[in-house]
């Protein structure tokens, strides 16, 4: 599948606002975070940012974005129109609770509820996100079971590193804290794995010989394609990385997006003090790059069937 | 149809019936030969769509793909916009616009010097042309025998071998009783001018479960939907067809009642060895061929319709000449042990089995499940016959056999196994499309015996000769015509040799000509043989600083290769602004059903400064003074064009381009008086008129009394008498006797030799010559192109909806064979033969015969041509064959052939021999070579950078 | 909403790989036809330049069967196939994207889409077209402009890619309906479903090749000599009698 730019951009940042959206949601009101309201302020901001950037640039993908609003409609049938409905949604309970927690320092009663119900909300969204992948059949790679997980433990991962470095930032840093994140990095890392494996070993049902039809009477080979240069199908699914530079880029993301991640939260537990905090910092910029590579990656390693018309073997 | 398509049930209301157009009108297509009968819907004064005419008899509602893009042809942005001078050097496209007045009498000054002093000094040549009836015809009244139709490059092989020994042909002017035959097979052939018959064909033939076998090296397009793949080796079809004749006769499985009948099978052919008489057929005083008649055990006239003739035996003649019927010299020929399946199944790469087969199932179609129609008929002897048996086997063959210099006689030979299995134009065989079939071979000589300044031709300048005494030659046996066509080098050129017409003017061999016309061919490209030698010919000048060719005038619709090389460009109009004229007298459009012709009307009107080119010849002919285009009084015997010639031309009393409605009421068809109303009659018919034979005149064609004196009233036979298939050519007995030293007429020594070897009266097979001239284990493989469906040679590559199909071509290799040179899919590789070589892109295949090569034909494009950026893949990365194709062959004795057929000229394209190496990393990406970029003219229109057809039209 | 009921009628086309050769008329038909009709245009970048791309709703792909004796090639033409579960038509987030409920065509309101190209990701047989340049999906629409069109004869109101088809290798008619002639075309050919592992259940059809005919599979054939030797074979024919 064609990496968009503006689509991995998207799930990265909005992850990443959801989860420390629903971090702090939950969190805050139990009081297992800085209560003060420039920590309130900041942390929602960047919440709300991270998803704000993030939608707004799934929408440059569009053909029209003025039309944007109308995919709202279908969320009976549609994952992303869901999508689009809870993350629209979410904005309700986050702005109650922010409003509550930022202007009036409050995070008890309804506020403490707003806020549970945008953590919620963040959570679902985050899975609706991954379901308009792992719906889609003629994709193997994103029918793994892997995929909801993957991005909700990357969505908690990215979330809790923000929410880390801002406890450093604030002087609160809190050893449960970076233990949370380290283990959500170690967590978001087996459920990559997993996923890797799963698509490495997990050949799709389809193959040129079901594509066609044509298996019984024997192996199929492509010939010829309809046109001598690309069309949008090729340019859209049939954007294929080859295998030594996926190999190569899953490093880099195990490194950037996992083990630097791991081992700057480690550092900052260990060292605290005035290390801690721009360590915890790199942790989660380091994160949200190696979350980048990934999401590349997960589209450029998705096979899409329609290349079996044109002369994959497998997809 | 349930659902009356009105609103969905959700999501939006949809018109379901809008408005197609304001308007439809018909006339023929023209993307490519076949001539479909097309409706163009317009809209708005533009095309909405354009779909094939449900009424016409060739295509019968359907549409290639070709002719559904008419559309982008017809709004292309390399279309010429106005006439253009040259003002820089030849080749460099340099050219000033002018206006036609000025266009037209530059052109007139220089044919009328020509015409003065010596009308040869003219060279016109006409590719693609449809209107070879008027152009041969203008050819003929200006005096110069120097002109051709694009046939000689194209497939006089087969018209040839067809016309001397069936008085038919296949091309397209023959075809599969496509209903009734049992078993098809297809030799060589990709796509044909029948393209779409051939397909409407194939598929009733498949419906009706007949068996369809492909003879082809490659396996796609026809030939991936037959029964069979014969995976023969380019250039052998003559072997197999040889085994196949070999077996068959072994087992005597052959119509012997059909031989006797219809073919000169028991003529008596004398046998003198060493005297002039020999290989002739015995004749009465009176000319009359003789046979054995086995009822007074005495020779008989054979045209006697009382007559018991024998097939075999030696007989001796009243006069004590031997003879023997030139089917017993036939059998004597293909029984030998050399001609059985084991000895030519390596050469030809079929098994002895599949050979023997194949043989076996002729035989059991032919002769245990013959057709037999209750139809009754009578035959030219006068006997009444109750039914109408057929052998269901039918054939077809174009330019797999054509293309090579063995082609005449592998066509021959075909046409030899037709006849031995009765399976011409019976039913469920080969059929003859009127106006054929025709004497074997059509009367008329090649014109041009004389040239006088100032007067026109004695007769046609293409024909059909008879004997050496035919030959334009001069007194030392050189050529008299430019293209050495009906020369000792090529005798039964019958329709020229224009792929030599360049290098030979270049050259001034056999002499030195003025101008050289040409007409919708792209010789300075994919017609040419030897692309980059031709370019520099046409622009090479001698010492003086003169060019060589010192003019070169061209009319083209399009921005072509060519373009660039002409002194003076006359820019035609595209089809769907002319009118145009599919006559009998040219390359009609009839079937087997009844003979058939159309026109083209102009459906919407020129936008640019463009004349079309009919108009204008027929204007030059009036400016001329020629003898056909003007009155006595001088002046224009045709004012009002092409239009007014179609109507009101006569060949001869009645006859004119157009058959239907004749007469001074339209009531007459075939010979009546030109009817005023005539274009309009067309019109109102979708712009065609059909002949509909009656039942009993369907088969048989050339012995059906019935369909003689049909075709008789319709003057496509002078008198109606049987059409005798010639088994043996005397006529190529009577040149092989001039070689060995009989006759007045005779080879100069040079030429001895192989006019001896080559014109044997009944078919033989040879090595193609560039096999046998060239080490063949250095150029070990053999490349051959093939006409891709949705594209037509050069000109489906300005359509920016064909090209999307084919904008690059690869060189396709068997999988095993690549393996062998180590080549991989997608390496670049050098394919390099005794001429040049050329780079291209590697495509694996199976279906493809392990010793060929091929690639699809025409596709790669000089940057800048057409109009397309020349960056285009076209330009980059497609490629031309016939880089590497030279027009002559390798040295002999001192002399270099014409790289073509010894009997007819036909040009040799698929005789290439190639070695294929694997590139230099830093060398791929690329086709070589690459000539420089042509500018386009000033007058044609920008590039778009996208185009929304139709966005206005919805 | 997007989700869809299948009705009765199942509007679709039948291809017959038997008789395809691969030549493009129906692509190309369709192209001129659709890009002045319902879904116009069906634009094409740079044209006549070096990175030439349109938009088509049909398209002809080729390939090998079988390396073997019997191998061959199929010429494989491929459009929308009008699926009875078209994911194509869930996962659009506006609704654009619809089944009809009274023939089962599949279409796209060009009005309501945004252009996400989700449903194109979802098509496992890539028969949706974006059109960059007005910004939404495109797509075979059966013709819908065509097969009720009563501004055209009754001949007429059929598919363009199927009356164009030189070959006869395209048959259109209700699959929903067991006596049509396109439903015993496919039981008697063995019509089938493209990758039905995915679930689609795909309304066109195609029907197989036929097995070659190639008689020496399993048997031996050859003729029989006539006579022993050449001698015999002419003394045969000088003895035959044959008359005009
Ligand atoms: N390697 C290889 N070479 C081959 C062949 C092959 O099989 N292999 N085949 C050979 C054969 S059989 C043939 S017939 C030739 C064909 O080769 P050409 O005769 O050169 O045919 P085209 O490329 O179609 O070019 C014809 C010219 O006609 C112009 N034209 C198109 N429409 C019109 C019109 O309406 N009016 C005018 N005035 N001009 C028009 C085009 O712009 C083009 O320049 O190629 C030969 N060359
Ligand atoms: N779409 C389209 N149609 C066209 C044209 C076009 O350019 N495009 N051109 C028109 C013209 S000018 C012509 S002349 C006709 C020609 O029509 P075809 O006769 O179909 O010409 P080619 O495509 O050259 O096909 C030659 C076939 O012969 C095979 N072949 C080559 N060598 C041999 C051999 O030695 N033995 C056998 N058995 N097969 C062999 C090749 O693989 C190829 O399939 O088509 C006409 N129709
Ligand atoms: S075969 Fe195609 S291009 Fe040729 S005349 Fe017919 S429709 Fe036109
Ligand atoms: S038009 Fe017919 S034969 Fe040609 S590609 Fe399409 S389906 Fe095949
Ligand atoms: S073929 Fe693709 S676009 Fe057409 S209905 Fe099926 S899933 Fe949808
Ligand atoms: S591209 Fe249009 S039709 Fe397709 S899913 Fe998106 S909104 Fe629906
Ligand atoms: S049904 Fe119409 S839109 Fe669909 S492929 Fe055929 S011609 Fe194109
Ligand atoms: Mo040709």
């Amino acid at each position: 599948m064609h990496p968009a730019f503006s689509v991995i951009f998207f799930t990265t940042a909005s992850g990443a606002g959801y989860g420390l959206l629903a971090l702090v949601g939950m969190l805050a009101p139990l009081r297992l975070i800085p209560a003060d309201r420039s920590f309130a302020f900041t942390a929602l901001a960047l919440a709300l940012g991270l998803i704000t950037a993030g939608l707004l640039s799934s929408t440059a993908h569009l053909g029209h974005p003025e039309r944007a609003w109308r995919a709202f409609s279908q969320w009976r049938t549609s994952w992303l129109s869901r999508e689009g409905v809870l993350s629209l949604a979410t904005y309700v309970p986050a702005a109650i609770f922010g409003i509550g927690w930022v202007l009036f320092g409050r995070l008890d009663g309804p506020i403490a509820v707003a806020g549970f119900v945008a953590a919620a909300l963040s959570a679902a969204t985050v899975c609706c996100t991954a379901m308009i992948y792992a719906s889609l059949k003629p994709i193997q790679a994103w029918r793994s079971a892997w995929v909801v997980p993957g991005y909700a433990a990357l969505a908690l991962m990215t979330g809790a590193l923000w929410l880390n470095a801002l406890t450093h930032v604030w002087g609160a840093g809190q050893r449960w804290l970076g233990v949370l994140a380290a283990a959500a990095a170690i967590l978001g890392l087996l459920v990559k794995e997993a996923y890797w494996r799963s698509i490495d070993t997990t050949a799709g049902p389809s193959t040129p010989e079901s594509a066609t039809g044509l298996g019984r009477r024997g192996k199929v080979t492509f010939l010829d394609g309809p046109h001598t240069e690309a069309n949008y199908l090729l340019r859209e699914m049939g954007y294929a990385v080859a295998r030594k530079h996926s190999l190569k880029l899953r490093r880099i993301a195990r490194v950037l997006g996992f083990a630097v991640p791991l081992l700057l939260t480690l550092l900052a537990l260990a060292l605290g003090g005035t290390i801690a905090v721009p360590a915890s910092l790199l942790a989660a910029v380091a994160g949200m790059l190696g979350v980048l590579v990934e999401r590349w990656l997960f589209f450029a390693e998705a096979k899409h069937t329609v290349t079996l018309y044109y002369g994959a073997t497998t997809a | 149809m349930a659902g009356d398509g009105g609103p969905s049930a959700r999501s939006e209301v949809i018109d379901t019936s809008p408005t197609v157009h304001d308007e439809v009108k018909t006339t023929t297509c023209y993307m490519c030969a076949c001539r479909c009968g097309i409706k163009v819907h317009l809209k708005n004064g533009k095309i909405r769509y354009i779909e094939g005419n449900k009424a016409h008899p060739v295509n019968r509602g359907v549409l290639c793909a070709k002719g559904s893009a008419g559309i982008m042809q017809h709004y292309s942005p390399a279309r010429l916009t106005k006439p253009l001078k040259r003002i820089g050097e030849r080749g460099s496209g340099e050219f000033q616009e002018i206006e036609w007045d000025e266009a037209l009498a530059l052109a007139t000054q220089w044919l009328s010097r020509i015409r003065a002093s010596d009308p040869k000094k003219l060279a016109f040549f006409t590719g693609r042309d449809q209107s070879q009836g008027l152009t041969g015809w203008w050819a003929a009244q200006f005096g110069t025998p120097n002109y051709a139709a694009h046939g000689g490059f194209c497939s006089v092989n087969m018209a040839a071998a067809g016309l001397y020994s069936i008085g038919g042909s296949f091309w397209e002017f023959g075809e599969a009783d496509w209903e009734r035959t049992k078993y098809f097979m297809m030799f060589g052939v990709a796509e044909d001018h029948d393209s779409n018959p051939i397909k409407i064909g194939l598929s009733k033939l498949k419906a009706r479960g007949a068996k369809f076998v492909s003879v082809n090296p490659v396996r796609t397009g026809y030939s991936a939907i037959a029964d069979e793949w014969v995976a023969i080796k380019p250039g052998t079809d003559g072997l197999f067809v040889f085994a196949l004749i070999h077996e068959l006769l072994k087992a005597d499985a052959i119509d012997h009642d059909y031989l006797v009948r219809y073919t000169n099978a028991p003529w008596l052919v004398i046998d003198n060895p060493g005297q002039s008489d020999d290989g002739l057929f015995a004749r009465d005083t009176a000319g009359h061929p003789l046979v054995w008649d086995a009822a007074t055990d005495a020779p008989a006239n054979a045209m006697l319709a009382d007559i018991k003739p024998r097939l075999a035996g030696e007989y001796r003649l009243p006069d004590g000449r031997k003879a023997r019927p030139s089917f017993h010299r036939l059998a004597e020929r293909y029984l030998d042990p050399s001609y059985a399946p084991d000895a030519v199944a390596a050469r030809c790469g079929v098994s002895t089995e599949t050979m023997r087969r194949l043989a076996a199932e002729l035989a059991e179609i032919a002769f245990k499940q013959p057709i037999v129609l209750n139809q009754p008929w009578t035959d030219w002897a006068g006997h009444r016959h109750e039914t109408m048996i057929g052998r269901p086997i039918a054939m077809h063959a174009m330019r797999g056999i054509s293309a090579h210099s063995n082609g005449f006689h592998t066509c021959r030979a075909i046409h030899v196994l037709q006849m031995l299995l009765g399976a011409i134009d019976t039913p469920g065989a080969f059929r003859y499309e009127a106006p054929f079939p025709r004497p074997c071979p059509p009367p008329g000589k090649p014109g041009g015996k004389t040239v006088t300044p100032n007067a026109a031709l004695g007769g046609l300048p293409l024909g059909f000769p008879l004997g050496p005494e035919d030959l334009l030659i001069e007194e030392d046996g050189s050529a008299r015509r430019i293209d050495k066509a009906f020369s000792w080098e090529a005798p039964l050129a019958v329709h020229g040799m224009m792929h030599m017409v360049i290098a030979n003017a270049w050259k001034g061999d056999p002499y030195s000509i003025d101008t050289l016309f040409l007409y919708m061919a792209n010789m300075a490209w994919n017609s040419a043989m030897n692309t980059a030698g031709t370019m520099t010919m046409l622009a090479d000048k001698d010492e003086s600083g003169a060019y060589k060719i010192p003019h070169i005038i061209y009319a083209d619709a399009f921005f072509s290769e060519t373009v660039a090389f002409a002194d003076l460009v006359l820019p035609d109009t595209t089809y769907l602004e002319r009118w145009d004229c599919i006559s009998l007298l040219d390359r009609p459009i009839g079937n087997a059903e009844g003979p058939a012709d159309a026109i083209r009307q102009p459906v919407v009107q020129p936008d640019r400064d463009v004349r079309p080119f009919q108009d204008v010849l027929i204007d030059l002919g009036a400016r001329l003074k020629l003898p056909g285009f003007v009155t006595p009084d001088g002046t224009a015997r045709y004012p009002g064009g092409y239009k007014d010639y179609i109507v009101n031309h006569e060949r001869r009393p009645g006859i004119g381009p157009l058959a239907g409605w004749r007469g001074i009421d339209g009531d007459k068809q075939g010979r009546g008086e030109p009817n005023l109303d005539q274009l309009q009659r067309y019109i109102e018919n979708g712009c065609f008129w059909k002949y509909e034979l009656p039942h009993d005149q369907l088969y048989y064609k050339h012995a059906n009394k019935a369909y003689l004196e049909t075709a008789t009233r319709f003057s496509f036979i002078d008198r109606p008498e049987p059409i005798v298939l010639q088994l043996y050519s005397e006529t190529l007995q009577r040149f092989r006797l001039a070689a060995q030293g009989h006759g007045p007429v005779q080879p100069p020594e040079m030429h001895r030799q192989r006019v001896a070897a080559y014109f044997d009266p009944l078919p033989i097979w040879y090595e193609p010559f560039e096999s046998a001239a060239v080490d063949t284990g250095a150029f070990p493989l053999r490349a051959i192109t093939q006409r891709p469906m949705p594209m037509y040679h050069s000109w489906g590559s300005q359509n920016a909806w064909l090209r999307q199909i084919l904008s690059t071509n690869s060189l396709y290799v068997n999988r095993r064979t690549a393996a062998q040179h180590g080549v991989k899919d997608g390496d670049w590789v050098w394919l390099t033969s005794h001429h040049a070589r050329v780079k291209c892109q590697v495509k694996l295949m199976d279906g493809v015969e392990a010793d060929t090569v091929w690639t699809w034909n025409a596709i790669g494009k000089r940057p800048g041509a057409w109009n397309l950026a020349p960056n285009s893949p076209e330009a980059t990365r497609g490629f031309l064959l016939n880089h590497v194709i030279s027009e002559l062959l390798p040295e002999r004795n001192g002399y270099r052939y014409a790289n073509s057929d010894p009997v007819t000229g036909q040009a040799a394209w698929f005789d290439l021999r190639v070695s294929m190496k694997k590139c230099e990393p830093l060398e791929t990406g690329e086709t070589a070579p690459i000539f420089p970029a042509v500018v386009p003219p000033a007058g044609l229109p920008p590039r778009p950078d996208i185009l929304r057809y139709g966005a206005d039209l919805k | 909403m997007t989700d869809y009921t299948v009705g009765p009628v199942k509007l679709g086309l039948v291809i017959d790989l038997d008789t395809c050769v691969g030549c493009h008329a129906c692509a190309v038909n369709c192209k001129e036809w659709n890009t002045a009709g319902h879904s116009a245009p069906l634009p094409d970048r740079d044209p006549y330049g070096a990175d030439i791309t349109g938009v088509w709703f049909n398209r002809i792909h080729t390939f090998e069967v079988d390396d073997g004796e019997c191998g061959r090639t199929v010429h494989f033409p491929k459009s929308c196939l009008h699926c009875e579960a078209p994911a194509c038509v869930e996962v659009c987030p506006t609704g654009a994207s619809y089944k009809r409920v009274e023939d089962g065509i599949v279409l796209v309101n060009a009005d309501t889409c945004i252009g996400c190209k989700l449903c194109s990701w979802a098509c496992p047989y890539g028969a949706r077209e974006f059109d960059d340049d007005a910004g939404v999906m495109k797509k075979c629409t059966l013709c819908v402009d065509r097969i009720y069109n009563r501004n055209l004869d009754e001949a007429d109101r059929v598919p363009a890619c199927v009356s164009t088809c030189p070959a006869h290798a395209r048959h259109f008619g209700d699959l929903g309906d067991p006596n049509s002639a396109v439903s015993r075309l496919v039981a008697e050919r063995g019509g089938y479903d493209l990758m039905p592992e995915q679930g689609y259940k795909p309304v066109n059809k195609y029907l197989p090749p036929r097995p070659g005919k190639i008689a020496g599979t399993g048997r031996e054939m050859a003729l029989t000599p006539a006579a022993p030797d050449t001698a015999g074979m002419f003394l045969r024919w000088v003895d035959r009698l044959l008359s005009r």
